[in-house]
């Protein structure tokens, strides 16, 4: 019994541990972050698009849109794509096919970012140079860099939401006369769509918080962007850009940097959590 | 008892190990700071360290950093690739080791060749869009600057910006190499770069009239030119002062020249 209960203390101490480096995390960007946001104003920090730093200007307007499009871009790739394969893979493909499919798709989250990022400059910036025009370092670049650098997130666990639909469910529509591809998206996907929302968040933090293949892709302009063949700068680049050099003020921009994307993202979470939770009970009603 | 004496042991040998550790750290000089000096400190150190009894350590993290390195005591020597601002001159004992052309580079398709100090200062504030305007070919101008803090982009808004600021539709890179990556392969781009590290892909434009050579550097009339500095907090010490002498002394500086800089000089 004693045994027992040492067991779960450490292993209480061990969660916490992993819950308290969040907390210091989060406290220390809050720290050093905020004086800033105080000292200019939080409408001017977020809404001027003057960046400035070493004349003491500080609006991070056009990196938060930056941010906003890489990733949207990115998710429209990466979620259309990866869960396209996931219904393909479950639905409709031979085992043998999926023992092969699967695990390349897979193998694509195990390449290094600054690899993508100089695939990205050496053979897609030139191309989107030379056929759609623009400086090639631009909001698509980087949208279809991160797409791909997404895509196993999105795959495998769309492939397990997509398992987990019971059997009974798919052979019952079946059964009602329904074809393959109206059970598919009509039951299947339906049923599945609290794991393919995990898939999307989980794809979309990956977006959002990526900084060096973006940083080698999205040509880092102080510029509101366009249209998707304008370059951007995002709020990670901007942090990883300048980091090694500020000081005072700057730096503290940087942290405040830092705060926004942490509620962007904790923002973006709660949106696509409640929206799922929505649909599922009005599809239950 | 056993258990006791061995833990005792173990613990009195980690912080033997870790002694002798912090020892030999305290041994090596740092020099810290700017990476546009840090590869030719690198050569420099290496070169030093084959006959010296302590060793030189090199470490970048840009000029503003190394700055803030030797005014804290955490390295003995800074490394900074631009004049030192007001604020910043009363904290320091400086030295000179080189300076460096700043050149502004176009790809080898761009037929512009001669550009004035306002003229870049124009092109780089986006009041100029097209190379008509500077009498090149019908393209528009793609900007490509260096991100905010770093040494050359320092250098370059206080030598041809002025008061004016850089456009904000300029990409930003980060490093002398990626900035020459884009130029090399854009016909409309024009960037600006160490004069050490051009290399012959790019075209180097002659500004107000004088060409980007060591020879114009020296004689005064390539008007791109800023110095590489060493820092120390207060008169350096006898070891960082042996190691200056040293970069000071002609081997030196023939280092320094033989990799495309200009002396001190």
């Amino acid at each position: 019994m004693k045994r027992e209960k040492i067991i779960a203390a450490v292993l209480m101490v061990l969660a916490l541990s992993a819950l308290s480096s969040l907390a210091i995390i989060t406290a220390f960007i809050f720290k050093e972050g905020l004086p800033i946001v105080a000292k200019v104003g939080i409408g001017r920090f977020i809404f001027s698009s003057d960046w400035y730093p070493l004349e003491g200007e500080f609006g991070i307007f056009p990196m938060i849109v930056g941010s906003l499009a890489v990733t949207a871009g990115a998710m429209v790739i990466g979620v259309t794509l990866g869960l396209g394969c996931a219904v393909l893979l479950t639905q409709f493909c031979p085992p043998r096919m999926v023992a092969v499919i699967k695990p390349s798709i897979e193998l694509l989250a195990g390449i290094p970012s600054v690899v993508y990022g100089f695939i990205g400059v050496v053979i897609l910036v030139p191309l989107i140079r030379d056929t759609l025009g623009g400086p090639g370092l631009s909001v698509l670049a980087a949208s279809i860099v991160l797409g791909v650098m997404i895509l196993p997130t999105v795959t495998s666990i769309s492939i397990d939401a997509l398992r987990a639909v019971p059997r009974a469910y798919r052979e019952g529509s079946i059964a009602l006369g329904a074809t393959e591809w109206q059970t598919t998206h009509m039951v299947v996907l339906k049923a599945a769509r609290s794991g393919i929302v995990a898939a999307v968040i989980l794809g979309m933090g990956r977006a959002i918080g990526e900084t060096m293949a973006v940083i080698m892709v999205a040509g880092n302009t102080l510029e509101l962007p366009h249209s998707i063949l304008d370059p951007v700068r995002t709020l990670t680049s901007n942090i990883a850009l300048e980091m090694g050099y500020a000081a005072g003020d700057h730096r503290q921009a940087l942290f405040a940097t830092g705060v926004v994307l942490f509620v962007v993202i904790m923002a973006l979470n709660m949106l696509a959590l409640t929206v799922s939770r929505r649909r599922t009970r009005r599809g239950r009603a | 008892m056993k258990w006791l004496a061995v833990i005792g042991v173990a613990v009195l040998a980690l912080a033997l190990l870790a002694m002798g550790w912090g020892g030999g750290q305290g041994a090596a000089l740092n020099v810290v700071g700017s990476t546009s000096i840090q590869p030719f400190a690198e050569i420099l150190a290496q070169e030093f360290n084959r006959t010296s009894d302590f060793a030189v350590d090199v470490q970048g993290g840009g000029s503003t950093a190394g700055l803030q390195a030797a005014a804290n005591g955490i390295a003995d020597i800074g490394m900074c690739s631009r004049g030192l601002k007001e604020d910043e001159s009363g904290l320091f004992q400086v030295v000179t080791i080189a300076r460096d052309g700043l050149a502004v580079v176009i790809h080898l398709d761009n037929p512009v060749a001669d550009l004035t100090r306002e003229q870049i200062g124009r092109l780089f504030a986006g009041e100029y869009t097209s190379w008509t305007q500077v009498g090149g070919p019908d393209r528009p101008v793609r900007l490509i600057t260096r991100e905010e803090g770093s040494g050359t982009r320092e250098a370059f808004q206080k030598l041809v910006m002025h008061k004016r600021r850089i456009a904000r539709r300029a990409l930003t890179q980060e490093s002398n190499g990626s900035v020459k990556e884009l130029v090399r392969h854009d016909a409309c781009a024009i960037g600006y770069m160490s004069l050490g590290l051009v290399g012959p892909d790019l075209k180097v434009i002659r500004v107000d009239g004088a060409p980007p050579t060591a020879e114009e550097v020296l004689a005064g009339r390539y008007p791109l030119v800023r110095p590489f500095l060493f820092v120390t907090k207060g008169p350096p010490g006898p070891r960082a002062r042996q190691f200056i002498d040293f970069v000071l002394s002609p081997p030196g500086q023939q280092m320094l020249k033989r990799e495309g800089l200009v002396g001190s000089q």
